[in-house]
C-alpha cells in the first residue's frame, strides 16, 4: 500500500476509509471515466443494428470522425462546411460568452468580496435564488422577454425607439443572453471566494503609494484574483460550449448549437457511434483549448481548483 | 531638520452616524518631527491617521500639510505615505517591486526601479534581498521593506499605524531604535500610532495623548510623563498610584489634598491646571512608585502615607511592595535593589514618604483601564 494511503487509513479508520475512497471511486470510475470509455469505444464503430451488434461488421473505423470533416461520402461538397461552421462557432460564441461573463461578473464579485455587511447577504441571496427556479424555465422567461411581441420589444417599440420590434432570437442575442444568465454564478462565486480574502488594506497601499483603480485592479486585485478567474472561465467556458437547452429554447432556427447536432445523432438518427464521436471531438478540443489558454494566462492546474 | 513638512489639524470633528470619534482636534505638528498618537484602542488615533492620509473625509475642521488645506485630495494625490499595521506588503510581489510599486505607477524604467530598490534595501540592511518574496522574510525583515516601500514614494509624511505591533518583544526594541534613526536620517515628518507608552517615549518629539476621541494633552515625553494634564493622561503614561480627594487648600503652586483614606497630602498642581483647582474641587493625586521611598513606621506629616502591606515581589533592579491603596487599586512600591537585604513587610503597616515636587496633583478624572 502506497504511503498516502496508508496515512488516509490511519486518520480516518478502515472502514470510514474504505467508504469514502469506495464513494470516490464509484464516482469517478463508475460514473464519469467507464462511461466516457464506452462513448469512447462507440464513436470508433460503425453504426449498425443490434443484430449485427459483434459481428463481422463491427470492426473498429473511423469513418465517424472522417464525417464530420468530410461529410458523407459521394456528397456534393468536399468538406462537411454546416458541421464543422456549427462547431467552430460554438467554440468561438462559447469564448465570447465567457468574456462577456467574465466583464460582467468581475465587477459584482468584487463589490460583493470588498464590502461587508447585511446588504451583501442579501444581493448574495439574491443572485443564488433564480437558481432555484429550473434551466428550461428560465430559458422560456427569456424567451418572453426577448420574443417578437416579448416585453422588451413592447417596451422599444412603444417608447418609439425602434419602429418595428427587433429578432433578438434570430439575432442570437437573446441566445448570448441566456447562455450569459445561466452561468452568471460559476463565474460569480469563484472570483468573490478569492477577492474577499484580499486584504483591503492592500488596496488602500496601492491607492496610498498613488495608483489609480485601475492600477489597483491591473496589478494587486487581478493578479490575486487569477486563480477565481480562471476556475470561472474554465466552468463557463465548458458549460456554454456543452449547453444544450439554452440553444435549443433561445437559440435562432438558423443558428445551431454544436450540442444540437450531437443530439440530432443520438435521439433523431438514432446513430450513437456519430453522436459519439462528434461528443468526444467537442470534449477534446475544448480541455485542448483550455490547456492551452492556461499555459498562455501562466495558470497553475491547482489554482482551478481553488 | 526643521526643512520638513509640517502637519495642522483644525478643529478635526469625524462622526460615524451618531458616534463622535474624534472631537474637536486641533494639532501642530512641526516639520521634521517624529510625533506620536498615543491612547487604547478605540480612542480614535487611527481615525486621525486615516483622516490624514486621505482615506476618510473630516466632517468638520481641516487637515493641513505644509500649510495645504488637503480637503478633497484622495489618498493617492496626498503628500504622505502609510504604514500599515499588517504592512500591507503586496504577496504576489518581489520585495524589489514591492518598495518600488510608487516608482512603477509613476511610470519609471524598470532600471532605475531596480538601482532605486537597492539603494533602499541598503538602507534597511537587506542588501541582496530584492528578488525574494514578502512571505519569504522574517517579521523585521518585512517592517523594514514596508517601511522603504513607503520611503520610496518620497513622501513629506510618513504615517506609522501600530507597525511594530505584531513583532516580538525584542524585535520591537530594535526596531524603536532603527525606526528613529531611520527618521532621522531622512528628516522627514513621521506620526506614529501607537497604544504603547514604551514606543511613544523612547520615539516622539511630541507626543498627544487620547482618550475616546478627545486630545488630553499634547507636549513631549517627558512633560507628560511628570506633568501630565489630565488624570487619564497620568495613569495612562507609565505606572501611577492614584490618591482621591478632594482641595483642602491651595498654597500657590501647590495643593493640600484631603485624601479618601491617607490623611491631609500636598502635592504640586500640574502645570497646565495651575489656578483651575479651587478648594473643595475633586482632585486626584499621583505618585509613581519610583518617587516613593521607606520611612519610619507611623511618621506624620503631609508627604508621608502609611498603609498595610498586601505582598511584596522581587523583580531584580526592584523590590515591588504593593499596599493597600487609596484609588480603589493597589499602591505599589518600586524600591531600587542595591543588594540592600530586604525583609517581607506581608499584614504590616509601612510609612511611605516622598518629594512634595513628585507628586502632581490634577482634577478628578477619568482613568486608564488597567
Amino acid at each position: 500500500m502506497p504511503g498516502f494511503l496508508k496515512e488516509f487509513f490511519n486518520r480516518n479508520g478502515t472502514l470510514m476509509g474504505s467508504l469514502m475512497l469506495g464513494l470516490v471511486l464509484f464516482w469517478t470510475v463508475g460514473l464519469i471515466i467507464l462511461p466516457q470509455l464506452s462513448m469512447l469505444d462507440f464513436s470508433f464503430r460503425p453504426n449498425l443494428p443490434p443484430p449485427e451488434i459483434g459481428g463481422p461488421k463491427d470492426v473498429y473505423t473511423l469513418e465517424n470522425y472522417k464525417y464530420l470533416i468530410y461529410g458523407p461520402e459521394g456528397g456534393s461538397q468536399d468538406y462537411n462546411a454546416v458541421d464543422l461552421k456549427v462547431f467552430f462557432r460554438t467554440l468561438v460564441a462559447a469564448v465570447c460568452v465567457t468574456i462577456f461573463n467574465l466583464i460582467l461578473c468581475y465587477p459584482i464579485a468584487y463589490y460583493l468580496g470588498q464590502n461587508k455587511g447585511n446588504h451583501i447577504r442579501v444581493f448574495a441571496l439574491m443572485l443564488i435564488i433564480p437558481y432555484w427556479i429550473n434551466e428550461i424555465l428560465r430559458a422560456f422567461a427569456l424567451r418572453i422577454i426577448f420574443g417578437e411581441s416579448g416585453v422588451l420589444n413592447t417596451l422599444l417599440v412603444g417608447s418609439g425607439i425602434f419602429d418595428t420590434p427587433f429578432d433578438f432570437i434570430r439575432n442570437d442575442i437573446a441566445l448570448y443572453a441566456g447562455l450569459g444568465y445561466a452561468y452568471i454564478l460559476l463565474m460569480i462565486f469563484p472570483i468573490y471566494n478569492v477577492i474577499e480574502s484580499l486584504d483591503h488594506n492592500q488596496i488602500e497601499a496601492a491607492r496610498d503609494l498613488g495608483a489609480p483603480w485601475w492600477r489597483i485592479h491591473k496589478r494587486v486585485v487581478i493578479p490575486y484574483a487569477k486563480p477565481g478567474i480562471s476556475s470561472g472561465c474554465t466552468m463557463v467556458f465548458m458549460l456554454s460550449a456543452g449547453a444544450l437547452a439554452a440553444p435549443q429554447i433561445l437559440g435562432g432556427p438558423s443558428s445551431l448549437w454544436f450540442t444540437q447536432l450531437i443530439y440530432q445523432q443520438f435521439n433523431d438518427n438514432s446513430d450513437w457511434p456519430q453522436g459519439a464521436a462528434y461528443a468526444i471531438v467537442l470534449l477534446v478540443t475544448c480541455i485542448l483549448l483550455v490547456l492551452a489558454l492556461m499555459r498562455v494566462f501562466k495558470v497553475n492546474m491547482g489554482d482551478i481548483g481553488k | 531638520m526643521s526643512a520638513g513638512v509640517g502637519v495642522d489639524l483644525e478643529n478635526l470633528w469625524i462622526r460615524f452616524g451618531d458616534f463622535v470619534a474624534v472631537r474637536d482636534a486641533n494639532v501642530h505638528i512641526k516639520g521634521g518631527d517624529f510625533f506620536s498618537f498615543l491612547g487604547p484602542s478605540g480612542c480614535g488615533k487611527t481615525t486621525i491617521l486615516r483622516a490624514v492620509s486621505g482615506f476618510l473625509e473630516p466632517s468638520e475642521g481641516n487637515v493641513l500639510i505644509g500649510g495645504n488645506n488637503m480637503k478633497g485630495i484622495g489618498p493617492n494625490k496626498r503628500p504622505t505615505a502609510l504604514i500599515f499595521q499588517n504592512l500591507a506588503l503586496f504577496p504576489l510581489m518581489k520585495v524589489w517591486e514591492n518598495i518600488t510599486f510608487s516608482m512603477e505607477i509613476a511610470g519609471a524604467s524598470a532600471r532605475d526601479r531596480r538601482k532605486r530598490a537597492d539603494e533602499l534595501l541598503d538602507m534597511i540592511a537587506l542588501p541582496g534581498q530584492g528578488d525574494k518574496l514578502p512571505s519569504e522574510l522574517s517579521g523585521g525583515q518585512r517592517q523594514r521593506v514596508a517601511i522603504a516601500r513607503a520611503l520610496c514614494a518620497e513622501p513629506d509624511v510618513l504615517l506609522l499605524d501600530e507597525p511594530l505591533s505584531a513583532l516580538d518583544l525584542k524585535l520591537r526594541q530594535h526596531m524603536r531604535t532603527e525606526l528613529r534613526e531611520i527618521q532621522k536620517r531622512v528628516g522627514i515628518t513621521f506620526i506614529y500610532i501607537t497604544h504603547d507608552q514604551g514606543e511613544a517615549l523612547t520615539m516622539s518629539d511630541d507626543i498627544a495623548v487620547m482618550r475616546a476621541g478627545v486630545i488630553d494633552q499634547i507636549a513631549d515625553g517627558k512633560t507628560i510623563y511628570n506633568d501630565p494634564a489630565t488624570a487619564f493622561a497620568a495613569s495612562f503614561v507609565g505606572e501611577n498610584n492614584v490618591f482621591r480627594g478632594k482641595v483642602l487648600e491651595v498654597r500657590g503652586d501647590q495643593a493640600l489634598i484631603r485624601t479618601n483614606r491617607s490623611g491631609d497630602l500636598l502635592s504640586r498642581i500640574s502645570t497646565a491646571n495651575q489656578g483651575k483647582m479651587n478648594v473643595g474641587d475633586d482632585a486626584m493625586m499621583f505618585i509613581r512608585p519610583e518617587a516613593l521611598s521607606l520611612a519610619p513606621t507611623g511618621t506624620q506629616g503631609d508627604h508621608f502615607v502609611t498603609a498595610k502591606v498586601n505582598h511584596e515581589e522581587f523583580e531584580g533592579n526592584s523590590f515591588n511592595i504593593f499596599m493597600e491603596g487609596d484609588g480603589g487599586k493597589e499602591l505599589k512600591v518600586a524600591i531600587p535593589n542595591h543588594g540592600q537585604s530586604f525583609d517581607d513587610h506581608s499584614g504590616q503597616d509601612m510609612t511611605l514618604e516622598y518629594d512634595v515636587h513628585n507628586a502632581v496633583a490634577v482634577p478628578a478624572g477619568e482613568l486608564a483601564a488597567e
